[in-house]
């Protein structure tokens, strides 16, 4: 057997299953989304009127629009969290260091179906702990249920979840860092703070493009969390409030599975066109 | 609550007596022949049956033991909307769906539509009408005369209320809805901690109860694809006005319901009465027992105090899926479990189910029960009562989960809101007809 045959064996596997569980399920969504069913008169052939009705669909619009203000407040706020918990921790400086480290990593534990329950109740109008030690203090708390903060209590919610998660990630890269390096920079007299940030940041830059992407895809997708608190804030969070939310109501509350998966492709296309944007953009500047 | 104990013997009503009740029209069916019933019944059989309800073993256990060669699996693909959307999956899909299933008296509509449902008929259910409460029959009953499914139980709406609430600040219980209004207004102003009640801005069922009993015709299906939409008429628009108002004058509470908060103002009297329905109490007294010995039960205030009237809000029925391989064994269950005397009071007992027939509704020690909850009021009787007076016209759109969805973001939006929930019945009103139409419907109505 040559080396050739040996590869394509131990990559069939992956492809086997990526063929079956990526590639087909999205080529059906695909054909689904190029037809309308109706409880009267059954399935018919639409071509791309799916897309073009979406492209148009205001619910649709303002649900992309929402997580993509969704993304551009929180995710930096998390990433800067991340990356000064991870420094701190790799400066060496910190009693503890393990357990601080396992605290902050803990919420990424917990399902995020749990965490929403749980802020829920923190959140709490009447009987919630912010809400009652408000009451108690005679300190007015803001209706974090309420229209005008809801956004801002889900990005609470994922940045708690994740900065964790994200700190792992520049932590570790933190750590393959060659020492070499540090010592060089000593030897030229720069301090903790200079090597921070003319060492350090520079050597997390890929880690921090891989953090970025992948809070790309979670903020455009975000689901979990508003769909947990929905019942606690019917008034706020409608069947449209993020894309995703949009195309799971649409495909079980209003059984129009083909524009179901016509959102949900149109919502990878605008995904995909993010990544590349970023990954376009941090490639640029490093031939800079 | 020692329901349990009350059934001591049990008082048989006969199939017999039954089968000579009025029978109904049974269409173009082929009824089935008594001698292929004994046979199916009499031969090694497995069906699947969905349901929620918990501890039903020993319903079905009742059955098996009749019918030894019948084996029935039970199967909880969920409560409510998870278990419809499986359905649907698995009726799509064209495999993995059960024989029977549970289905709320409200969905009946979503799922024939879809042509999924069995027509009982030619399995002599048209002559079991009698043994039911009457407007249960209006429910599973189709616009071709089909019966569609068999009453389980019921949810008839009625008022609980706090007996020492009312005492502290002098409400008698509220005749009308403009005593119930005035008496809204007159507790908050004197303890701004308290509020007549709470209409959740997120439970249409509730809503829909409440418009069942003001009389309205929300929705007419009067072909497979023509219905007629009127959620903004005259009736609706009274209904709306009236708790629009008692919301923006911030005397009602309007959070959603079922929340750990809702659970916690039941408990600390920030609500004073639960607008509610016959499963209400037994669900009441052990989700708030902090309060025990305080409430009441009464019937709902009425637009018209000469003729009273309510609406319904859940109880369900076990229908027969289309698809089934053994149609007669599967209709044969379906009327037993909601027909055998051991059965329907069992439902009562150990599920605490609010009865669908007359006969468990009219036992002794169904209707005396006295639980100190209630101070020892006989709160299943004032419910047994309410139930005669539940219109049986009121019908179901077939699209049920966007209609809820819609009434959320539009009404029940505005209730939250405080903003005009005349204007959003107007919202809701376009918004399903929309849809309607949008799903091939010939839409008419107001």
């Amino acid at each position: 057997m040559g080396p050739r045959r040996a590869g394509a064996l131990f990559v069939a596997p992956f492809l086997a299953l990526f063929l079956l569980l990526f590639l087909a399920p999205l080529g059906y969504a695909a054909y689904l989304s190029l037809f309308q069913h109706r409880l009267i008169g059954g399935t018919v052939f639409v071509g791309l009127d799916n897309y073009l009705k979406a492209v148009t669909d205001p619910v649709f619009l303002r649900g992309v629009a929402r997580v993509a203000t969704f993304f551009v407040i929180q995710v930096p706020v998390m990433l800067v969290l991340a990356l000064v918990f991870a420094l701190t921790l790799d400066s060496g400086l910190l009693r503890l260091a393990r357990v601080v480290r396992l605290g902050i990593f803990v919420p990424y534990a917990v399902p995020s179906v749990v965490a929403a329950l749980m802020w829920g109740y923190l959140y709490g109008r009447d009987y919630g702990p912010f809400a009652q030690l408000g009451r108690l203090l005679h300190v007015p708390v803001p209706d974090f249920l309420g229209g005008s903060w809801l956004l801002g209590s889900l990005a609470n919610v994922v940045t708690w979840e994740f900065v964790g998660y994200n700190m792992i990630i520049l932590y570790a890269a933190l750590r393959t860092i060659s020492p070499d390096l540090y010592e060089a920079a000593a030897v030229d007299g720069a301090g903790a703070w200079r090597i921070a940030w003319s060492v350090k940041l520079p050597a997390l830059r890929p880690a921090l493009v891989l953090t970025l992407l992948f809070s790309v895809i979670g903020s455009f997708q975000l689901f979990n969390e508003p769909k947990l608190l929905q019942p606690l804030a019917p008034a706020v969070i409608d069947s449209g409030y993020t894309a995703n939310l949009y195309a799971y109501s649409l495909a079980f509350t209003g059984q129009q599975v083909n524009y179901a998966a016509t959102v949900s492709f149109l919502l990878g296309l605008v995904i995909v066109a993010v990544s590349y944007g970023f990954l376009f953009a941090s490639n640029r500047r490093r031939e800079v | 609550m020692n329901r349990r104990s009350f059934f001591a013997a049990a008082g048989a009503v006969s199939l017999g007596a039954a089968l000579a009740a009025c029978g109904g029209d049974t269409g173009s069916a082929q009824s089935v022949s008594q001698s292929d019933v004994d046979k199916a019944l009499s031969t090694p059989t497995e069906l699947t049956f969905w349901t929620w309800l918990p501890n039903v073993d020993r319903e079905v256990a009742l059955f098996q033991k009749k019918y030894p060669a019948i084996k029935v699996n039970v199967v909880n693909a969920g409560q409510g909307t998870p278990q419809y959307t499986k359905l649907r999956t698995a009726l799509q899909a064209g495999a993995g769906a059960p024989d029977m299933v549970q289905i709320e008296y409200q969905y009946i509509p979503t799922f024939t539509i879809t042509d999924s449902l069995l027509d009982l008929r030619p399995y002599g259910a048209a002559a079991l009408k009698s043994q039911f409460v009457d407007w249960t029959w209006g429910q599973v009953t189709g616009a071709g005369g089909e019966i569609w499914a068999m009453p389980q139980d019921t949810g008839p709406m009625g008022l609980l209320y706090r007996q020492d609430i009312f005492d502290q600040h002098g409400i008698t219980v509220p005749k009308t809805w403009d005593e119930f209004a005035d008496a809204a207004h007159k507790l908050h102003a004197a303890d701004p901690n308290v509020y007549l009640t709470n209409l959740a801005a997120n439970q249409a069922a509730a809503w829909h109860g409440l418009l069942w009993q003001a009389g309205a015709k929300p929705y007419v299906s009067t072909g497979k694809s023509d219905i007629a939409i009127s959620v903004s008429d005259n009736i609706s628009k009274r209904l709306g006005s009236y708790w629009g108002g008692l919301a923006r004058d911030g005397v009602i509470g309007t959070e959603p319901d079922f929340t750990d908060a809702w659970y916690s103002a039941l408990n600390n009297g920030k609500y004073a009465t639960w607008i509610t329905a016959a499963w209400g109490p037994v669900f009441l007294s052990g989700s708030a027992k902090a309060t025990a010995g305080k409430w009441r039960a009464a019937p709902l205030p009425q637009w018209d105090a000469g003729s009273p009237h309510s609406g319904n809000w859940g109880g369900s029925t076990t229908a027969v899926i289309k698809t089934t391989k053994n149609p007669i064994v599967a209709a044969m269950f379906a009327k037993f479990l909601n027909t055998d005397p051991a059965s329907t009071k069992m439902f009562a007992t150990e599920q605490f189910l609010f009865p669908a027939t007359k006969a468990v509704l009219a036992d002794p020690a169904f209707a005396g029960d006295k639980p100190a909850f209630y101070g020892g009021q006989a709160v299943n009787q004032v419910f047994a009562d309410i139930g005669n007076t539940v219109s049986s016209s009121f019908q179901w759109p077939p699209f049920l989960d966007q209609v809820v969805t819609d009434w959320t973001e539009t009404v029940g939006k505005s209730l939250a809101d405080k903003t005009d929930t005349v204007a959003a019945l107007d919202q809701w009103q376009s918004r399903i007809t929309a849809f309607a139409k949008n799903q091939g419907f010939t839409v008419g109505g107001k």
